[in-house]
């Protein structure tokens, strides 16, 4: 991903305007690289063409490897390693061990989601996110589009579409 | 922002052929009943004499042990001047219908009213459909009042007169027997208990038809006055329905167990009535939909209504087992002999077993993806699963304590369900028809129409 050096960003002023834009020049064979907003914007998703998240997959596996987990490990405890009554009950009962299988579950399915997602989006420690426009943290909708993926347009093509989407600004950006 | 989406008037017509269907809903309902009845009464059970001598043995066995617990003297002395085993199971099966069906008309109007303290707007679209099922209750009131004047002395053996008088006094329940009879002395009117009854159901229909008031006033006016007044009744209405809903789990439900209490009570008749309340207004809504009724209804509505469905299925069961955990780990023997009779006594075994799995395993798993919720044809599947398995759950709360080891679960119990279903269906679908069915003069309705997730 930090290969590509080279982007033009649109600058869009609201939602509207910018889910509008984005339909347009994605019919204009443009691919766009991401959309930065200050806040969610529903529907984006699907203009941008993103599939579904599997994220939900990752957290099922993950909260059942914590269920498995939590009840090997009380059953081995309680019931072969070092067996105790514990109010009269068999060594491996099961009710007990239902709250802390509970919490191992949330836990481990919490934790590995957020790794997974970690993972998945290059979020490694000491890693600087590029900023295409600042302006994306306050007011304004920043889509970064990489030249590199668009080789069969120029770079003039590429803001001229971009100005007849409605963006208020189309600039260059280089990564050096 | 957006654009503006047109909201057609919309008005649910009760077709003559859904009403037959209906009535022959009902008139199978009550044949199967009347099979189910004399099948009792042919078989074995009927025997009056077998129930009389267990009770004499159980009486004479605690007799000999002054110190065991109460419980086993109170449960036999309950029997010995008890209907016939048919009968109760007649009376046992009403009651328990009759529970359950009161749980579906008010969470009607429990659903309405904390979609309006909670300023929510995605269920504007649906508000009408809840509303009409709180059409219920002014006929479940009177059912409830009835049906218990006619049960109560086989069901509760609370307000036999016997048990708080003599040597051979019970002294659990006379301690309790303030809570049924004052002002009155222990084992005469229970004036107190009908008393909360009346004013139950009194102000629960009070509720629904201020709620109502503004409904039909919202129709002809637009003013967000409407709306900001049933905000504040919903308000008032959640105060007591907190507080009346417990209470009458602990009256209806939990002292059919007199000797027996758990302070998960009235939190677990909610959920049961609260999941079940949900699922029938998925299905409904669904079914709408498939009718081709309520437009502004999209997959955003009905996946909503699958969490809720899903989350309040995960509720119900971290409260049965909250309930079940604590009486299994603290082993009190007045405490566990509930879990034991139901655990280890046929019918009520199997359907302890099965009520987990309808209620916890099936919606937890068939709910659990995105696409399932927002399914009409899952959710078509999962609702019922989940109304009928509260049923089990209600059927389990309600009949080992009055029927013990007759209990029983057959055409009888069968026919009575159908009957009270068509009956509360022919009631919700006729309510339907009184309001249009989407308010029009929602303030929020316009937010419903945009809601995404």
């Amino acid at each position: 991903m930090d290969a590509n050096k080279n982007f033009v960003v649109g600058i869009f002023d609201n939602e509207d305007i910018l889910l509008e834009g984005v339909e347009k020049i994605r019919g204009n064979g443009v691919k766009i690289h991401e959309v930065y907003s200050p806040f969610p914007v529903h529907g984006l998703d699907e203009v941008l063409g993103y599939k579904r998240s599997r994220l939900p997959i990752a957290a099922f596996l993950f909260g059942m490897t914590g269920t498995s987990l939590a009840l090997l490990m009380q059953i081995w405890m309680l019931g072969y390693d070092w067996p105790m009554i514990i109010g009269g009950k068999n060594y491996a009962s099961l009710p007990p061990f239902i709250p802390v299988t509970f919490e191992l579950t949330v836990l481990l399915g919490a934790l590995g989601m957020v790794a997974t997602f970690m993972i998945v989006s290059d979020m490694k420690p000491y890693k600087w996110p590029r900023q295409f426009d600042l302006r994306s943290t306050d007011d304004k909708h920043v889509m970064a589009i990489d030249l590199a993926l668009n080789a069969g347009k120029s770079k003039e093509d590429i803001k001229r579409i971009l100005k007849e989407a409605g963006a208020s600004e189309a600039n260059d950006k280089n990564f050096d | 922002m957006g654009h503006h989406i047109a909201v057609e008037s919309e008005q649910y017509i009760f077709k003559p052929e859904t009403k037959r269907k209906i009535f022959i809903l009902i008139g199978v309902g009550l044949m199967v009943f009347a099979l189910g009845v004399i099948m009792a009464m042919n078989s074995g059970h009927g025997d009056h004499a077998a129930g009389h001598a267990s009770a004499e043995v159980s009486k004479s066995l605690v007799a000999s042990a002054e110190t065991v617990s109460a419980e086993p003297a109170a449960e036999a002395g309950g029997e010995h001047h008890g209907s016939p085993t048919w009968l109760k199971r007649i009376y046992t099966s009403l009651w328990m219908n009759n529970i359950y069906f009161v749980g579906l008309g008010i969470v009607g109007l429990f659903f309405v009213t904390i979609q309006y303290a909670a300023q929510a707007g995605w269920s504007s679209g649906m508000q009408r459909v809840a509303m009409a099922m709180g059409r219920w209750i002014p006929i479940a009131g009177i059912l409830t009042i009835a049906i218990w004047f006619l049960v109560s002395g086989d069901l509760f053996h609370w307000t036999h007169h016997d048990v708080y008088e003599g040597e051979t006094a019970d002294k659990i329940l006379t301690k309790k027997a303030p809570y049924f009879f004052w002002p009155l002395h222990a084992g005469s009117f229970p004036i107190f208990y009908v008393a909360r009854m009346v004013i139950f159901f009194g102000a629960w229909y009070m509720f629904f038809l201020a709620i109502k008031k503004r409904m039909e006033a919202e129709d002809l006016a637009p003013d967000t006055q409407h709306w900001l007044k049933s905000r504040s009744i919903s308000a008032w209405f959640l105060v007591f329905f907190a507080v009346s809903s417990s209470v009458a789990a602990w009256d209806w439900v939990m002292s059919i167990d007199a000797h027996w209490f758990s302070t998960m009570f009235g939190w677990y008749v909610f959920a049961s009535w609260w999941v079940t309340g949900l699922a029938f207004l998925a299905f409904t809504v669904a079914s709408l939909k498939n009718a081709g009724y309520l437009k502004v209804v999209n997959s955003n509505h009905l996946h909503d209504l699958g969490k809720f469905c899903f989350a309040f299925s995960i509720f119900w069961t971290y409260i049965w087992f909250s309930q079940f955990m604590l009486i299994y780990y603290a082993n009190i023997p007045e405490e566990t002999v509930y879990f034991l009779e139901r655990m280890r006594t046929s019918p009520y075994s199997w359907i302890f077993y099965t009520n987990l799995i309808l209620n916890f395993v099936l919606p937890f798993l068939l709910l659990m993806t995105r696409d399932a919720k927002r399914q009409i044809s899952m959710l078509q599947v999962v609702t019922p699963i989940i109304m009928i398995g509260h049923w089990f759950d209600f059927y389990n709360m309600i009949t080992p304590g009055v029927m013990q080891h007759d209990g029983a679960i057959g055409f009888l119990e069968l026919g009575l369900f159908l009957t009270f279903a068509g009956a509360f269906l022919y009631v919700v679908l006729n309510g339907l028809t009184k309001l249009p069915l989407i308010g029009k003069n929602h303030p929020m309705l316009e937010e419903s129409l945009h809601h995404h997730i």
